[in-house]
């Protein structure tokens, strides 16, 4: 039996068919049936405007953005299976992703890149947004979204900081939080719960492990929804 | 004239029961957002003491400064008695250090100097090092971190 028989015969079968609920059959219907009756496809259109995928309008900046977000997530859930976010087993744990973990260090360079990478790429990305105009009305909200977009992934790559429990992330985060203290009125107490305390320990440590791995991410996976969602029904990327 | 009275003491009605809805759903989120802040105040703290021996007054030299990196002090003794100074930079929590040559302090983050009795010299630091509590007890001195005293307060001797 050949390969294209075996594959006809393996699209004919009930398990096939009850999970893809397409068939292959050329039809513009039938292209729109296959994108809209799969979850992960349907967050896209059907079709793209020629247009809206040139290179040198976008640069395909907040795509690359994006995809270093997916970066940071993949490597960072694969970082959390050797790391304790308690001290002093933190350091500890770094150093035996760094030396003893299979792909440890690769992985551990990986996140790190990537999120350098991901602060380059928002940047970039909205100074082309300022520079093609995109952001003026209707499209001025979604301007604001980016922002906050912009402020939760400096925000991630703060606590991600001191995440390795060195003396870098121990003095980065002293200046940090006494800066976030010299706010007028709440400075003090906001330092304060940042910190789970007066000084910067394992309260500290667990709270910003927590903002780092849940909350941040959790937030920005709602605002990047909320992104794309409006660039998609603005009539999607396009030289204005 | 039936139909418009019964529709109107309905639409109060339906007014009253809609306000009194967002009224109770404002004041559970009001709770809710109180409980929630009072949930990541911390209740208990596991650090280190503030307070602390540094030594007898007779282990301090006259016209001394006697550092404790470790515990972030300055023991500074005079002719007339001695005062303790927080090592931590006004500016943004560097640890400083006394420089033997030139007699004074530095912080070495981003460049700040202070005076060997705290007040501020040079540089980003918005005011002096903090004058923090000392006192003699038991025939040892004492000091407390977390608690500032004044300028030119002096334990004298």
């Amino acid at each position: 039996m050949s390969a294209l028989e075996l594959k006809e015969r393996l699209v004919a079968t009930r398990v096939w068919q009850s999970i893809f609920r397409h068939r292959y059959i050329d039809s513009n219907r039938n292209r729109a049936l296959t994108i809209f009756s799969n979850v992960f496809l349907h967050v896209h259109p059907v079709k793209v405007p020629e247009k809206s995928i040139r290179f040198r309008h976008t640069m395909c900046l907040g795509g690359i953005s994006f995809a270093l977000f997916l970066v940071l997530t993949v490597t960072g859930v694969l970082l959390m299976f050797y790391y304790r976010p308690s001290v002093p087993q933190a350091y500890r744990d770094m150093k035996e992703l760094e030396f003893v973990v299979s792909a440890g260090a690769f992985l551990r360079n990986l996140h790190r890149w990537a999120a350098h990478a991901m602060v380059l790429g928002v940047f970039l990305h909205m100074l082309r947004v300022f520079y093609s105009g995109a952001y003026r009305p209707p499209r001025e909200f979604n301007w604001v979204v980016g922002v906050l977009l912009l402020i939760l992934t400096l925000l991630l790559s703060y606590t991600g900081y001191l995440l390795p429990w060195d003396q870098l992330a121990l003095w980065a985060i002293t200046v940090g939080t006494n800066m976030a203290a010299a706010a007028p009125g709440i400075g003090p107490r906001f330092k304060f719960l940042l910190l789970g305390g007066n000084i910067i320990g394992e309260n500290a440590l667990v709270r910003f492990y927590v903002l780092h791995c849940v909350v941040l991410p959790l937030a920005a996976a709602v605002l990047l929804a909320v992104h794309f969602w409006r660039v998609r029904k603005d009539g999607g990327v396009r030289p204005l | 004239m039936d139909d418009q009275d019964k529709s109107q003491t309905g639409s109060e009605r339906r007014r009253f029961l809609w306000l009194s809805g967002l009224g109770a759903l404002g004041a559970a989120s009001a709770g809710g957002a109180a409980v929630l802040l009072d949930f990541v105040h911390p209740k208990v703290l596991f650090e280190p003491p503030t307070t602390f021996r540094v030594g007898r007054p007779e282990d301090f030299p006259v016209n001394s400064v006697t550092a404790d990196y470790e515990r972030k002090v300055y023991i500074v003794r005079t002719e007339v008695g001695f005062f303790a100074l927080s090592a931590v930079c006004t500016h943004l929590g560097c640890i400083t250090r006394r420089m033997e040559d030139e007699e004074g302090i530095m912080c070495p983050c981003h460049g700040s100097k202070f005076a060997q009795d705290g007040s501020l010299l040079l540089g980003p630091a918005p005011r002096g090092l903090r004058r923090i509590a000392i006192r003699l007890e038991e025939g040892e001195l004492v000091v407390d971190t977390a608690l500032e005293v004044q300028k030119d307060d002096m334990l004298r001797l």
